[in-house]
């Protein structure tokens, strides 16, 4: 799961820092290398410092300090324009005095290709995407969907290796969105381009991706793929970042192999694995999934811990009833039960049990 | 709040009672398919309706400004231009003689007939008593010089035509200088039966000629009996009348009548008016004057006139009189564009007084070379400012519109200052020792001074424009452009400058218009070679006085101003301009 240096990585960034104003870091030791081939995604909040990554990866910001490599070649100090990577803008770019193919026949002009190639390629392009018909129009007369895939053809016209994209899909509305992630999946993995994509919707990060890295405060928190990132998440961000999360605050009690007691602030003790804690005597965040933690205890057989809770508010959301818990002393807890026949609706008031399997909870640091 | 409901015209449309029309009203469409409103009104009528109330209500925020602006601009603008082609002095000051002159036929050599002479006497006279005659000869002097002159000097001695027959007349019975005897003689006594048109005909050329106002209560009714027998003698006397009470305001019995009466009386006498049946007041007299005058000779007007200035016996005078006596004229707007109005329609003037086409192409090419200048200069301080920080951009904003704060007339002044020849730059190139000091170089008061003062004063104009269009493109365009492969130079040319080009659009056709038009800058730093035609209009307002010209010039200016904005709305098309 760390980053060894690997030689035949596409894509590496080696011990890379990033500032503005010589006083603070926006990115602090950066390290990361990709294989040929892979989706990554870079999420994390704004001001995490997963953009600037990606445009000194582009070529528009400089690294204070490190190198950051492409096919095994240090391009510090190589300008955007010949980096030859493909690359696509949060509101497109699609330049508004051309037509869609002029924009798409930009990036060949420019690399002097002869007119009937760049028809050739401009035309395989549009198909690819879809847009053949469009070829004539400005991108003013495009809807944000047309526009987003011009912008995808554009960046893929020229055939780089590498494409990045610096929230693409940000200014769709939720259904073109979630269609726009697979056909974008779909066409990377297609033609074998290596991706590095920046966004901060999770759930856009967990089903487009190969791997995800989770940047916080200038540093990648965990770099894994969706499900790892999500049933083991390494520390406490990244277990409130990813997905909903229950926390429960406690006191290391002992360690004994993969199963820590932790003494919980009200003074129940419970076994968890332990993850990111190392002693006795130190403070630990709880993390447990919603979906995880079962009503009915009988289900869970005898290595299942429980606990008392009673029902503060039950929400119907259709498939799933959401259902909040005064648990250990706090009342956001929260648990997930599927819609499903014989599933009891819990009432406000009621005192019930509810219990999980220690693997399924997590002791990781304290925040 | 008028309520729909409330309103009898609307509840007409559909009748409760036809199930038909129940339907319709049901479906919202009538039957020609116009969509209807929940009481049956057509949808359109109702919007109209709520939308009214609001558009009052804006009307009426707008009004004062409204009513200022067409009240102090737009008035003055179209009286302005209607001076431009109004020529109505000629036929106002003389009626009689521009009737006349119509049938002369200007190509034969000299002067024309008596009866002009005849009729301008009474114009003349009658003009040079109201002091009008300076005014027309002021006019006339712009298309012939040398009338203004004609015209002064002959007004004083117009009282001299026909001395010989009135001294006769005189010496025949002193009653013809009694004013209580004419007064008698043109009211025609006790139990006449008066009529009011040679005053109301005279009144109406009086009120033409001055502009003043002349009704009232004269004192003085005409007899129709004298009337029917002299009716020029009693018109002359009425216009004597009228401007004894208004303009001397004197009583008109008191009052020795004007020359140019007795000279009417003269001429009507000899000319064989019928006494014979006339036994009004004053008949004796007549009849004794007609008898001596007939051994008289005739007044001879055309004689007198060459006699007082022989310039009167000139074609060409006559010709410019002739050619300026339509109320409307083009001659303003063929003086504007180097030409004059000869004998066969327009023809170019003499190369010596061409001077306007030459004004206006330098106005242009200046105002281009101006505009080009600005862009040049303004472009990288907008580029740059749109690419700063807010703060610093900011900063650097004040700077730009520093000179705003200054009095243009300090700004262009100083440049006096600079480029002089023995100003600061100049000095400076000598104590360099890059021009020696008897090569001083000459910057001020020719075009050179002008384009330098009049970029450094429009160039604000330019980059305000260029700086709010600029900063409203994102960064992201150029790094697309850039990351597609593109170099910094191809970046900028291919994908930004066209996005920029709305900006240079709308400072250029602010700088344009403004340097077109501009005045108190070429004044002062142009010298001969470096003024515009604007310089030349003000001359023709403040100086010479001749509006109608100034109006013309004028005139030209705004229409090829909207002929320029009209080819740039086809061209670049209007609503690529953006100002914010």
């Amino acid at each position: 799961m760390t980053e060894s240096q690997n030689s035949d990585a596409f894509v590496a960034f080696e011990r890379v820092q990033k500032s503005y104003d010589g006083e603070t870091l926006v990115v602090k030791d950066l390290n990361l290398s990709m294989p040929k081939g892979e989706f990554l995604t870079m999420l994390g909040p704004s001001g995490s410092g997963k953009t600037t990554c990606l445009m000194m990866l582009a070529g528009f910001e400089t690294a204070t300090h490190g190198k950051i490599l492409l096919n095994g070649v240090s391009i510090n100090n190589i300008p955007p324009h010949k980096r030859g990577i493909g690359m696509v803008f949060q509101n497109y770019a699609l330049f508004p005095h051309m037509t869609v193919a002029e924009n798409l026949s930009f990036p060949l002009e420019v690399r002097k290709l002869g007119k009937s190639e760049r028809e050739e390629k401009v035309r395989r392009a549009l198909d690819m995407v879809q847009m053949g018909d469009f070829g004539n129009r400005r991108p003013a007369q495009l809807s944000g969907g047309q526009q987003q895939r011009v912008a995808l053809a554009r960046a893929l016209v020229f055939e780089p290796e590498l494409v990045l994209m610096d929230e693409p899909l940000g200014a769709l509305d939720k259904q073109l969105r979630e269609h726009m992630q697979f056909e974008i999946t779909n066409l990377a993995h297609q033609l074998g381009i290596t991706t590095v994509y920046v966004t901060h919707d999770q759930t856009e990060a967990l089903t487009m991706s190969d791997r995800v890295a989770v940047f916080d405060d200038g540093r990648i928190q965990q770099i894994a793929a969706p499900d790892v990132l999500y049933e083991s998440p390494e520390n406490s961000f990244v277990a409130q970042f990813i997905g909903e999360n229950n926390t429960l605050e406690g006191t290391i009690k002992e360690i004994k192999g993969d199963l820590a007691v932790v003494e919980l602030d009200d003074g129940e003790l419970i076994d968890a694995k332990p993850v990111n804690v190392s002693q006795p005597g130190e403070r630990t965040t709880i993390s447990i999934r919603p979906e995880r933690v079962e009503v009915d205890v009988k289900k869970l057989g005898d290595k299942a811990h429980t606990l008392k809770a009673e029902v503060a508010e039950f929400i119907y959301m259709g498939d799933v009833f959401r259902t909040r818990l005064k648990v250990a002393g706090k009342d956001d807890f929260i648990i997930k039960t599927r819609n499903s026949a014989d599933q009891r609706r819990l009432q406000p008031g009621e005192q019930i049990e509810i219990g999980w399997l220690p693997e399924d909870c997590r002791a990781l640091d304290a925040v | 709040m008028s309520d729909g409901t409330t309103d009898p015209k609307t509840v007409d449309a559909p009748k409760a009672d036809d199930p038909r029309d129940q339907a319709k009203a049901a479906d919202n469409v009538d039957k020609d398919g116009r969509m209807l409103s929940a009481d049956g009104t057509p949808l359109k009528r109702s919007l109209a309706r709520a939308l009214r109330v609001q558009k009052m209500r804006a009307l009426m925020l707008i009004a004062p400004l409204l009513i200022f602006v067409l009240v102090t601009f737009i008035a003055p603008i179209v009286d302005m231009l209607f001076r431009s082609v109004e020529n109505q002095i000629v036929s106002n000051t003389l009626p009689r003689t521009v009737a006349s002159l119509s049938d002369w036929d200007a190509s034969q050599d000299g002067a024309p007939g008596e009866e002009v002479f005849e009729n301008f006497y009474y114009d003349l006279f009658i003009a040079a008593e109201a002091k009008e005659h300076t005014r027309l000869g002021s006019r006339l002097n712009y298309e012939q010089t040398g009338l203004s002159s004609l015209f002064r000097g002959s007004g004083r001695s117009v009282d001299d035509v026909g001395e010989e027959q009135i001294d006769a007349l005189e010496d025949l019975n002193e009653a013809w200088e009694d004013e209580a005897f004419w007064y008698e003689l043109m009211t025609g006594g006790e139990n006449s039966a008066p009529t009011a048109e040679p005053l109301d005909i005279q009144r109406g050329m009086l009120e033409r000629l001055t502009g003043d106002n002349f009704s009232g209560d004269v004192g003085f009714l005409p007899g129709s009996a004298i009337t029917r027998v002299l009716p020029r003698t009693v018109n002359q006397y009425a216009a004597f009348a009228l401007f004894t009470v208004f303009a001397d305001e004197d009583v008109v019995a008191e009052e020795e009548p004007w020359e140019a009466v007795k000279v009417a009386l003269i001429q009507e006498l000899q000319a064989g008016a019928d006494l014979s049946e006339y036994d009004g007041p004053g008949a004796e007299e007549l009849r004794a004057a007609q008898e001596m005058l007939a051994d008289q000779p005739q007044i001879a007007f055309k004689d007198a006139f060459i006699e007082m200035d022989e310039d009167w016996g000139e074609n060409a005078n006559w010709r410019t009189i002739q050619t300026y006596s339509p109320e409307l004229t083009e001659g303003y707007f063929l003086n504007a564009i180097d030409m004059q109005k000869g004998i066969d329609g327009a023809e170019p003037r003499p190369e010596n007084q061409q001077i306007y086409i030459m004004l206006f192409q330098r106005t242009l090419f200046m105002s281009l070379v101006i505009c080009g200048s600005c862009i040049l200069l303004g472009y990288p301080v907008a580029y740059l400012l749109s690419n700063l920080p807010m703060r610093t951009a900011n900063l650097l904003m004040i700077l730009v519109l520093l000179p705003f704060w200054t009095s243009l007339l300090v700004r262009t002044s100083a440049w006096k200052v600079m480029l002089q020849q023995q100003g600061v730059i100049n000095d400076v190139l000598v104590w360099l020792g890059l021009v020696d000091d008897f090569g001083r170089l000459v910057m001020i008061n020719n075009q050179f001074g002008t384009i330098v003062a009049m970029t450094h004063i429009l160039l604000p104009f330019m980059i305000l424009p260029m700086y709010s269009v600029m900063s409203t493109i994102p960064p992201s365009y150029v790094r697309a452009a850039r990351s597609l492969g593109a170099t910094q130079w191809t970046a900028f040319w291919r994908v930004y400058f066209p996005q920029s080009v709305p900006g240079i659009g709308a400072g250029s056709i602010l700088v344009f218009i403004l340097a077109i038009g501009y005045y108190i800058t070429p004044e002062i730093v142009g010298g001969t070679t470096g003024t515009f035609i604007s310089n030349r209009i003000a001359y023709h307002i403040s100086s010479s006085l001749n509006w109608g010209l100034a109006a013309a010039l004028g005139t030209i200016l705004l229409a090829a101003v909207l002929i320029l904005y009209w080819a740039y709305d086809r061209i670049v098309g209007i609503d690529n301009v953006k100002l914010g």
